[in-house]
This record gives structure tokens, C-alpha cells and sequence, in this order.
């Protein structure tokens, strides 16, 4: 964007093989399915090996956080990348292509309570704010701004059930799959914000100058993706 | 600093040699004229008071304030005008993410000199510089700024729906376009398709046939544009170094027909950028042709640096 400044972080983009990052934690098996589907041999990155960087015939995947996959990607670390939509959401000022939805991982982005309880629209009427526990600051101020309400949103780092239990804030803004947490925690879905699924990213620099590469990467991916 | 200054003085050298003169432009401008020229831009540029209330704006990149420059003093008989300059911006900056909020820009612009032999003029200069800092392995890309606005236009998208698609077409964010373009527009499966297709076509002289191919009345205008464009930069010889993108769009409003982006494959990020600016003189009350680019002097720096430690790298392999 031409509202940030202009950025010196930034590595290479050439070299020999392409460099994929791929998310550890939620993501990694669908990820490495799509791989073996797409024709690339995953057997090592699916080993208990402490490595972070796997050599496959004709890719090189490089293994993070999902958080992290954007900041790579758009640096140029990794000419592509993949990881939640949530987390593209969450750090929409990174600046990487979106080029294919891969349809696996699908999780949504909720509001959610204690069950039966009413903290949230009494807090809302009383003090003309929600108190939100987090862990996706950004996604949370857009969606109260966007449907017009106040919204305290407090970040915390894990398990943000425990917040509306202990009285940290009135409602959570988290990603559920089969939503079994909650539900063992006393808490209940309210709104449905978005639904997030895995995504193809790429570092911009790299879709000019690898294209054919890329290209037929992302036709191989999307031909895999479930 | 002895690196950078080296950066600079290369292109000077060029520019001067090419009979461009230098100029330049106060750092600090009134806001309100800033934004006659981009009022987006304003977005990200530093804002302040002075003593009697004034509103006052760092300028945030050079071509604007060139432009307001130019409107007020040059006489439109003696053009083309050939201007340089290498000068500081200021943008703000996401924090934590080593950007630098003050930042060195270098580049040219030429008012008074249509497409496409102003196009061209531009973009020689342009592969010069670049080959005059040792990036001789650095692509420029060209696209059409017309080509999407056109074509939503044709396919009657206006409104909030259509700056949504621009938006998410500068940000080459695909799948949103694919989501959007449904919901926001009313797009049918066939038209999506259509603009992801265009979007992702760069390369040679094939991608105007593939284009062509796709059809409409905005795709033609623009490939021809292109088409005539790219002829004559095969004429003189530079072809080469360019790579045609239809699905080059920058985030400044003022562009208008060939924008420009600058790679180099030891840099994740882009290293210059530029293009046509046919509307902007108007603004300013003086409507003249221009075009121009400016290379990023800091990021040209590491550019060379990545250079030659891959060169390093390769000789001992």
C-alpha cells in the first residue's frame, strides 16, 4: 500500500528451487495431503525430524507458525505460501497474493458468550460498549465497527475461552471448527463473522519473475485441493 | 552512505546525460494541494499544523508536488519538459516491520510527450538506470492502469462495488475477487473468470493474443495500447527487459494508461515504480501528457548488495 512506508526487510526472491512455507499446528496435514495429491513426496516434513526445512524433489518447504507464513511470504523468504484465511485477515496490512482458495481447514470466525447468559447486550446497553477477548485484535475492531457497534477488544494470547468464565470480558471473538471447546466450556456461538479456509499466497516479486513456475504450481494445487 | 551516494550519482549522471534537468521541490507542502494531485495517498502521508492553522504534509512520494511545480512554471509551448530529481519522501510506516518512514527516491519525469513515444522515451531511460546501477538482471513491468476500470465500466460495475474489485485487484487478492465480484457486483461465474484470467496473464508479446482472446471492447483498447507500446521498445532494442502484465495495477489514483513496476530477482519486493499521469497536470490547471518513474534508492542498494553476494555465491559453488 502506498499509505505504508517503503520497506528495507526484504531477501531474495530468486535462487533454484521455489521456497513454500507451510503452517505447523491445524493446517500442517491438509497442507502436506494437498502436497502428496499435487505429486511431491511428504514423507520426510511427516517425520518427527526437528528440522524446519525439508528438500522435496522439486520444492523446497520451509515449516512456521501459520502467523508467520505472510511475513515470510511477503519478504520474499518464500515465493509462496500457505495458511488461514484467518490469519491473512488478522494481518491484512501484509502485502501477498491470494491466488487460490485450497478449500481444506475450513473453520469460522465467531462471537461468542457464556450460554444463556445476557453480559453482552447488558453491557452493551448499560455501558454502550462489549468487553472482547481475543486472539484476532484486527478481525474483532472491523467486524464491530462494520455492524456499528462499541467494542472493548482485549488481545490475549491463548485459550480465550477462559475470559468471558472469569469475567475478563463479556463475549469472545475466536475460530471454531466442531466448536466442542466452547461447548465444554459453557459458551455458545452468537454470530457468525467469516469462514476461513487454507489459502495459496505469493510473494509479489516472485509471481512477476517465476511464472511459469508459479503458474503451474497453482494449477497443480488447485487441481489437488479437495 | 558512500553506496548510496554512488546510487545517485550514477542515475544523475544519466539523467543529465539524457538532457534531463534537475529539479526540486519543497519537502513540506500544504496538505490540500498534496491532495488535489492524490488524495488516496494522503492516507499515509505525515500531517501537521503550522503557527496560524495551516495544515501542512510532508510530501509522500515526488511526482505531485513535480507536477503542482511544473502546472505553475513551465510553459506548456516549450514542451516536453525532461525533469529529474533525488529527493526524500516521508509515508508512514507499519510498526515493527523495518520500513523506513524517510526514504530516497530517484527518477524523472516528462511532461508534454504523449503515448506512446513518451511511453517509451520512459521506459529506455528507465532499463539505463537500471543497467546503470548494476541491476542488469531486473525486469520492468508493464501494464495498462485503463485496462480494469474500463472493463468494469463494459460489464456495468460502478459504485462501491466497483472501487472494492480495483482495490482487490491492486492487491492481486484473487479469491476475493472471485467471492466479491458475485456478491458485491452480481458478476456471473463467466465475467469473474474472465477478470482472475486477465489478471494473471504476464509475460511476452503472446500474453496480448491470450488477451485478445478473452475478448470485450476495454481488453482491445488496452492491448493495442500495449501492443503499440511494446513495438516500438522491441524496436529499440529493450524489449527484452520488459514484461507485459495486464494485471499490473498500483495503488496511486493519478495513473492513467502504462504503469510501470520495477523486480529485481534478488528482492522481494518492488524496486521502483512509475507510468502515465495524463490527468494530473489538469489538476493543476495546466492539463498536459506526462510520464515518469522513480526508482527506491534504498531498496536498489540492498538490491545490489543481494546481487553480488549471489554472485559470490555462485562463483564458489
Amino acid at each position: 500500500m502506498n499509505a505504508a512506508g517503503v520497506d528495507v526487510a526484504h531477501k531474495r526472491v530468486s535462487g533454484e528451487q521455489m521456497r513454500m512455507a507451510l503452517p505447523r499446528g491445524a493446517l500442517f496435514e491438509g497442507s502436506l495431503d494437498l502436497l502428496d495429491r499435487a505429486g511431491f513426496d511428504t514423507a520426510e516434513p511427516r517425520g518427527d525430524s526437528r528440522s524446519l526445512i525439508f528438500d522435496l524433489e522439486g520444492l523446497t518447504v520451509i515449516t512456521m507458525r501459520p502467523s508467520d507464513v505472510p511475513t515470510y511470504v511477503e519478504a520474499g523468504a518464500a515465493d509462496l505460501g500457505i495458511t488461514g484465511k484467518d490469519v491473512l485477515a488478522e494481518q491484512s496490512n501484509r502485502s501477498v497474493y491470494e491466488l487460490a482458495d485450497l478449500g481444506f481447514g475450513r473453520c469460522r470466525m465467531v462471537l461468542a458468550a457464556i450460554a444463556g447468559d445476557d453480559s453482552l447486550e447488558r453491557s452493551a446497553s448499560r455501558l454502550g460498549f462489549m468487553r472482547i477477548a481475543t486472539k484476532y485484535r484486527r478481525i474483532a475492531e472491523r467486524y464491530f465497527e462494520s455492524t456499528g457497534r462499541q467494542a472493548e477488544v482485549i488481545e490475549v494470547k491463548g485459550s480465550v475461552e477462559l475470559a468471558p468464565l472469569v469475567g475478563l470480558a463479556d463475549g469472545i471473538v475466536d475460530l471454531v471448527d466442531t466448536g466442542r471447546t466452547m461447548r465444554e466450556n459453557g459458551l455458545e456461538e452468537r454470530e457468525q463473522i467469516s469462514v476461513c479456509t487454507a489459502r495459496l499466497v505469493a510473494n509479489r516479486v516472485a509471481h512477476k519473475l517465476r511464472v511459469d513456475e508459479i503458474d503451474t504450481m497453482v494449477e497443480r494445487l488447485r487441481e489437488a485441493a479437495p | 552512505m558512500r553506496e548510496l551516494r554512488r546510487i545517485e550519482s550514477s542515475l544523475r549522471e544519466l539523467f543529465e546525460s539524457r538532457a534531463y534537468g534537475e529539479v526540486s521541490t519543497p519537502a513540506i507542502e500544504y496538505s490540500d494541494v498534496l491532495a488535489i494531485g492524490d488524495e488516496r495517498a494522503m492516507a499515509g502521508a505525515y500531517r501537521f499544523f503550522d503557527p496560524t492553522g495551516n495544515q501542512l504534509a510532508l510530501r509522500s512520494d515526488m511526482t505531485v508536488p513535480i507536477a503542482r511545480l511544473a502546472a505553475d512554471r513551465l510553459d506548456p509551448g516549450d514542451a516536453p519538459h525532461r525533469l529529474y530529481y533525488v529527493g526524500t519522501a516521508y509515508r508512514s510506516v507499519r510498526p515493527e516491520q523495518a520500513q523506513l518512514r524517510e526514504f530516497r527516491q530517484a527518477g524523472v519525469e516528462l511532461i508534454g510527450s504523449e503515448a506512446p513515444g513518451g511511453t517509451v522515451e520512459m521506459i529506455e531511460l528507465l532499463v539505463a538506470g537500471l543497467d546503470a546501477v548494476g541491476l542488469s538482471r531486473a525486469v520492468v513491468g508493464l501494464g495498462d492502469a485503463d485496462l480494469f476500470r474500463q472493463l468494469l465500466d463494459e460489464l456495468g460495475v460502478e459504485g462501491l462495488a466497483r472501487d472494492r474489485i480495483l482495490d482487490r485487484l491492486a492487491a492481486h487478492d484473487l479469491v476475493a475477487i472471485e467471492a466479491e465480484a458475485g456478491d458485491l457486483a452480481g458478476l456471473g461465474d463467466r465475467e469473474r473468470e474472465l477478470i482472475v484470467r486477465l489478471s494473471s496473464l504476464r509475460g511476452g508479446a503472446d500474453v496480448l493474443g491470450a488477451a485478445r482472446e478473452i475478448g470485450g471492447l476495454a481488453v482491445e483498447r488496452a492491448t493495442s495500447r500495449l501492443a503499440g507500446t511494446y513495438s516500438a521498445l522491441e524496436a529499440s532494442g529493450v524489449a527484452a527487459r520488459v514484461q507485459l502484465d495486464l494485471g499490473l495495477l498500483r495503488d496511486l489514483d493519478y495513473y492513467t494508461g502504462a504503469i510501470l513496476e520495477v523486480y529485481d530477482p534478488a528482492l522481494g519486493q518492488i524496486i521502483g515504480g512509475g507510468g502515465r499521469y495524463d490527468a494530473l497536470m489538469g489538476r493543476y490547471g495546466r492539463p498536459q501528457p506526462a510520464a515518469g518513474f522513480a526508482l527506491y534508492v534504498e531498496r536498489v542498494h540492498i538490491a545490489q548488495a543481494e546481487e553480488e553476494r549471489l554472485a559470490r555465491e555462485g562463483a564458489r559453488r
